[in-house]
């Protein structure tokens, strides 16, 4: 763990262009007040990668209503009618990913995997333009690792020295994008002194900053 | 009932003691309401739920795989999507329902896109029909008069050869390597409007009325 972070010294990190992984599913364990500040920034030409499009008004869903994002990487776009829009248009690049190989994308990058080989998305479109590879008589697309430059964590039970657990169905993709990307911030939905080391899922090596101090800090 | 209620009713005695299910979203979520509390099926919901229980209105940070405010059942785990999709791909999950917009005689389905008009994604239903040991399709059998159990597939597939079992507001059909067998009719119909509302070839040996059906 590097230490607390404040917001501005966390919209100093964010930068044109760069690619940024948000954890939660539907918004649910998503940072929103981390997203906010990434709106507030203006930063533009994102690539997001987060399970789904979140909402118009919620979670990763912001930034590409504010025109922030210039390539998806999600499973599921159905809740955020405008990312639709902005694709028919060609004003968003959308990879659709299937969420369980999209899991598993970003747990090889962290793993330091090549890849995963998955029989998921054979002979549909999700083949184009991936290797097929046969082990022990059954055939497998290649899926490459996925990484981030910066990865976005919400939900979570924090610990004063950085460790994590989460609240409930909160931790969804959270603790893999821990792993995955080459700054890692955390909002923490509760703050504790400490967490038993039983009950830990992200090991505070995995965090780099969490955040603290109110709106106007 | 109504169709979904009949669809829902017929599937869930489908599942059997012990089973872990996945249940997709829209009338496959209406099958826990018709599981009986003996006969410990366990839902699994992909967000990170083992053990889902029924929908709540209480304030809550738990929510279902179509992100509705949710609970867990007593001895219930919450995981990650790492493990939850262990259980999926890994073959862990006995049955797994879901809807879509085309299944065909070979087993293959369509569910998650229809090109330059809708585009919601696939979510998790790639892997779940990939990797569940069963697959049951459910569909309304027609749209507009025209059948949705085919011949073949029209619009792009979620898999190939996955479905094991197809249960419609008209009938239960099952995939098998010699085709596509209709296994039992609602009363409602008789075995010839099932035959003139579905394209795909039927094979018609011993079918029987669809069972679990209050008439």
């Amino acid at each position: 763990m590097r230490g607390f972070i404040k917001k501005n010294d966390f919209k100093d990190i964010l930068k044109d262009g760069i690619s940024i992984m948000v954890g939660g599913f539907l918004t649910n364990g998503t940072p929103e007040t981390l997203i906010d500040y990434v709106v507030e920034s203006k930063v533009k030409n994102l690539t997001i990668i987060c399970n789904d499009g979140g909402y118009e008004d919620k979670g990763v869903g912001k930034l590409i209503v504010n025109n922030q994002v210039r390539k998806l990487i999600a499973s599921h776009i159905g809740t955020n009618p405008y990312v639709g829009q902005l694709m028919q248009e060609g004003k968003i690049e959308v990879e659709l990913v299937p969420q369980g190989t999209l899991a598993e994308r970003i747990r090889a990058f962290g793993a330091g995997l090549g890849g995963i080989l998955t029989p998921t998305g054979l002979d549909t479109i999700v083949e184009s333009n991936k290797q097929v590879l046969e082990v022990n008589g059954k055939k497998y697309l290649l899926e490459e690792p996925l990484g981030a430059d910066l990865a976005l964590l919400g939900g979570a039970v924090v610990a004063n020295n950085g460790n994590l657990k989460y609240k409930e169905t909160m931790r969804n993709f959270n603790p893999v994008m821990a792993t995955a990307a080459e700054i890692v911030v955390v909002e923490p939905f509760i703050r504790v002194e400490e967490i038993d080391p039983e009950d830990v899922i992200t090991p505070y090596p995995f965090v780099d900053y969490i955040l603290v101090g109110d709106e106007n800090e | 009932m109504n169709e979904k209620e009949v669809i829902a009713s017929r599937i869930a005695l489908e599942l059997k003691e012990g089973d872990l299910v996945n249940l997709g979203i829209g009338i496959p979520t209406l099958v826990a309401d018709y599981v009986s509390e003996d006969k410990h099926v366990t839902f699994q919901a992909e967000n990170g739920i083992i053990g889902l229980g029924p929908l709540t209105d209480e304030e809550t940070n738990i929510v279902n795989a179509g992100g509705m405010k949710a609970t867990i059942k007593k001895g219930g785990a919450f995981i990650d999507s790492t493990l939850s999709f262990t259980f999926i791909r890994g073959g862990h999950i006995d049955v797994t329902v879901l809807g879509a917009l085309e299944v065909d005689q070979e087993g293959s389905i369509a569910s998650w896109i229809i090109p330059g008009k809708k585009v919601p994604g696939m979510g998790g239903a790639m892997d779940l029909v990939t990797g569940a040991k069963k697959v049951i399709i459910t569909l309304k059998h027609t749209n507009k008069g025209q059948s949705k159990v085919l011949k073949k597939c029209t619009l792009p597939l979620t898999a190939a050869h996955q479905a094991n079992l197809i249960v419609t507001e008209m009938a239960v059909l099952s995939v098998e390597k010699s085709g596509l067998k209709l296994l039992e009719v609602h009363p409602d119909y008789t075995v010839e409007d099932v035959i003139k509302a579905t394209e795909a070839e039927l094979i018609i040996d011993n079918v029987v009325p669809m069972k679990g059906v209050a008439i």
